[in-house]
């Protein structure tokens, strides 16, 4: 926790509102290229020694993530529904964000997920539309940000994978025993799995200890820095420039403007709830798919009456959901599923939507165990298994290290009526309005969901499990949400989104949006690797821009 | 620090007093000695016995250490004392319906933990479906295969069930299939 220190007074170039995958990135690159930046965090700035190996806290408590109790958040399926409190949005609250905690999966989108509406056609209900970018614009962001952050992976195992201009800086992570079984499974089926790109190091890197398969990634922090969060990559590289201060538990309630509709600044919450305001520049806002949208439709302004940002009245809306249907087989063997990373194997041959199946959709599906011990008693065993008592008991001495999981992660339509809105009553800790939710699935994102999990049982039975089953696809079993996308979509009509096609605001010319909130399309999920690619992109068009002068 | 402390004491206190405070850290010093379980903090021990009843019908000391062995009790006990003080009155209203319940079911019995055991099973099965049954299954499976440091998971025994270990590192193979495949 080095770096520079402004004082709030202070005109600094950029003010980077979220420290998290994308924020990370942009403090990264805009003090490398000279810029003076100040990151405002609303969590807390913690590191390794902070981390333990203790799932009360993380998976029972909000120990990384959004803390309903301070910050609440209420959900609805449709407007004419009244919204009641449910945490069903969750993203990571400190400084690395959700990078600190995710599961490390780090796919690249295909060149089809930037085109889907050409290639595709139109989806009743449903907002499909093509990108204003094609892979070939993000390709060599996609890269960079592999090479900056340390990516595991093999380069051409995929033969759907999209173009690439160099392999992965590290070989693949170790297999485990759930991603043996599922080759054996998929390769009998006749499909093409692969080891699993992760943001995770298989060798030491720049510096980081490699992996030492303690088996604690998803919901946790990583003890060794082998997880390639941007707390531990790019952010010390940022604060290394002495032009960069990142500043935690520093909550965001509006961004300002001038009379010129120019971003000045931001107001903030201290740790001791002092509001403060920050100059700057340019703000770059990379709050995540869910905040970003809270937080521009708080900055209300005469100019801007319906929030910042929004003379589209598209901010917030086009919210697209972290889907997809779990299966879960049992084996003779022990696989020991809890040692090691989460995921090693996956496969990509359902990732394409087909108009052929009668519905939108296609599915990235990977081979993981993402529980640990008191979530995999809570949830680990089949519906019809007993939930107490002596078989229960029994069974759970079986099945936790005889058990792994074959997930799918699918496409979810983006619809105008899914939005990030303001709570008309529930107000935070803070006395802000509190972030309401209003989501339903589209019929095929439903259809998609059925249509991948009959496949997932499909390779567990040819892997040779004794039992299969499945979770259920309701929106209840996926929560909460964790992949925040598209509620500040890009495109090139000012009237039919939000940023442009280098992530800036059509209505504020010094306001840079970068996160999760541009996704025009949800692809196959596992977003990170796009969003930080967004944002290498997003910050060198700013770089420009500002030398140009047009920022400031 | 110490000497200071003393003086204080007995400055403040008679003699009366002072063997008070003999006698108390001769309890105490026992207390180590005989391993006795720490005091509650919240709990009131008749509700702590019954809840211990219960936990131990979710996960009962059947073929091994259950919900009673692994302190589970201690844990929750925790729990409503620090991160779940919010769910203190879920647990008073909670723990009025299951004793209503067992009134009914069983007119006359003096608490849940004096049951016999399949009497204990059929209030189960008559609660197994209410919201607090849940949160008593949540804390239970937390208490018992969470971290140690909470205050349950004793000797580890929820683990050691399950066939989970705690270690910082692993080398693989880390199961049979990928032994197999790496042979």
């Amino acid at each position: 926790m080095s770096g520079a220190t402004f004082r709030p007074s202070e005109l600094v170039d950029f003010l980077v509102i979220g420290a998290g995958a994308a924020g990370g990135v942009m403090a990264k690159e805009l003090s490398t290229a000279g810029f003076r930046v100040v990151v405002l965090e609303q969590g807390p700035y913690l590191t390794e020694k902070d981390y333990k190996h203790d799932e009360i806290r993380y998976t029972y408590q909000p120990g990384l993530t959004n803390d309903p109790k301070v910050q609440p958040i209420t959900y609805r399926k449709n407007d004419s529904e009244q919204a009641k409190p449910l945490k069903v949005i969750e993203y990571g609250r400190q400084v690395g964000g959700g990078s600190v905690h995710f599961t490390a999966n780090y796919w690249r989108f295909h060149e089809s997920d930037f085109e889907e509406r050409s290639q595709f056609g139109e989806v009743p209900g449903a907002d499909l539309a093509d990108w204003p970018i094609k892979y070939a614009d993000l390709e060599p962001y996609y890269t960079k940000a592999e090479y900056d952050l340390g990516i595991s992976g093999l380069a051409g195992a995929n033969p759907f994978e999209a173009p690439r201009s160099k392999p992965y800086p590290l070989p693949p992570m170790p297999v485990k025993s759930s991603g043996v079984l599922f080759d054996r499974g998929a390769k009998k089926l006749g499909l093409h799995p692969y080891p699993a790109p992760m943001a995770i190091l298989s060798q030491p890197y720049q510096g980081r200890a490699a992996c030492v398969h303690c088996g604690f990634c998803e919901y946790f922090g990583c003890e060794m820095r082998a997880k390639s969060s941007t707390l531990v990559s790019v952010i010390p590289i940022a604060e290394k420039t002495g032009r960069c201060e990142t500043r935690p538990n520093s909550y965001v309630r509006k961004i300002e403007i001038d009379a010129h509709g120019r971003a000045t600044g931001a107001i903030y919450f201290d740790a001791n709830r002092r509001e403060i305001f920050q100059r700057a520049k340019a703000v770059v806002l990379c709050a995540n798919g869910a905040e970003t949208a809270r937080l521009l439709l708080l900055s209300k302004s005469k100019r801007f009456p319906q929030g910042l940002a929004n003379s589209s009245g598209l901010v917030g809306t086009h919210l697209m959901w972290d889907s997809g249907g779990l299966a879960m087989g049992l084996f003779e063997h022990p696989l020991n599923e809890h040692k090691g990373i989460q995921v090693t194997r996956v496969l990509h041959d359902y990732y394409r939507a087909d108009p052929k199946r009668g519905f939108y959709g296609g599915a990235g599906i990977d081979a993981r165990f993402n529980y640990y011990p008191a979530n995999f008693a809570l949830t680990g065993l089949p519906p019809d298994a007993p939930k107490w008592g002596a078989e229960y008991k029994k069974m759970l001495s079986q099945y936790f290290t005889h058990t792994m999981s074959v997930l799918a992660h699918t496409s979810s339509l983006p619809q105008l009526g899914n939005s990030v809105s303001l709570d008309p009553e529930l107000k935070d800790a803070w006395g802000l309005p509190a972030m309401r939710v209003t989501f339903d699935f589209h019929s095929d994102d439903v259809a998609t969901m059925q249509w991948a999990l009959t496949k997932q049982v499909e390779i567990l039975e040819a892997a040779g499990a004794k039992k299969t089953w499945t979770a259920g696809i309701t929106l209840k079993d996926m929560l909460p949400s964790v992949h925040l996308m598209g509620t500040c979509r890009m495109g090139n009509d000012p009237k039919q989104s939000v940023v442009d096609r280098n992530n800036r605001a059509h209505d504020v010319p010094n306001l840079v949006i970068a996160d999760g909130s541009s996704f025009v399309t949800a692809a196959r999920q596992q977003p990170t690797a796009t969003i930080q690619a967004l944002a290498y992109r997003a910050a060198d068009y700013a770089i420009q821009a500002a030398k140009r002068g047009e920022l400031g | 620090m110490q000497s200071t402390r003393r003086l204080w004491l007995s400055q403040c206190v008679g003699i009366a007093a002072l063997a008070d405070i003999a006698a108390a850290q001769q309890h105490a010093h026992d207390a180590v000695r005989l391993s006795t379980p720490p005091p509650f903090q919240t709990l009131d021990l008749a509700t702590a016995a019954e809840i211990d009843a219960i936990a131990s019908q979710i996960m009962p000391s059947t073929d091994g250490p259950g919900a009673h062995e692994a302190g589970v009790v201690y844990f929750i006990d925790r729990a409503l004392s620090t991160f779940d003080a919010d769910l203190r009155e879920n647990y008073r209203t909670g723990m009025a319906m299951v004793q209503q319940k067992r009134t009914e079911m069983f007119p006359g019995s003096a608490s849940i933990a004096a049951l016999a055991n399949d009497q204990q099973i059929q209030l189960m099965h008559a609660i197994e479906a209410t919201e607090f049954f849940d949160l008593l299954r949540t804390h239970t499976l937390y208490g018992f295969l969470g971290n140690p440091s909470y205050g349950g998971n004793r000797e580890r025994v929820g683990w050691k069930l399950i066939g989970f270990e705690d270690r910082m590192a692993y080398q693989p193979p880390f199961g049979y299939y990928d032994a197999q495949e790496n042979k």
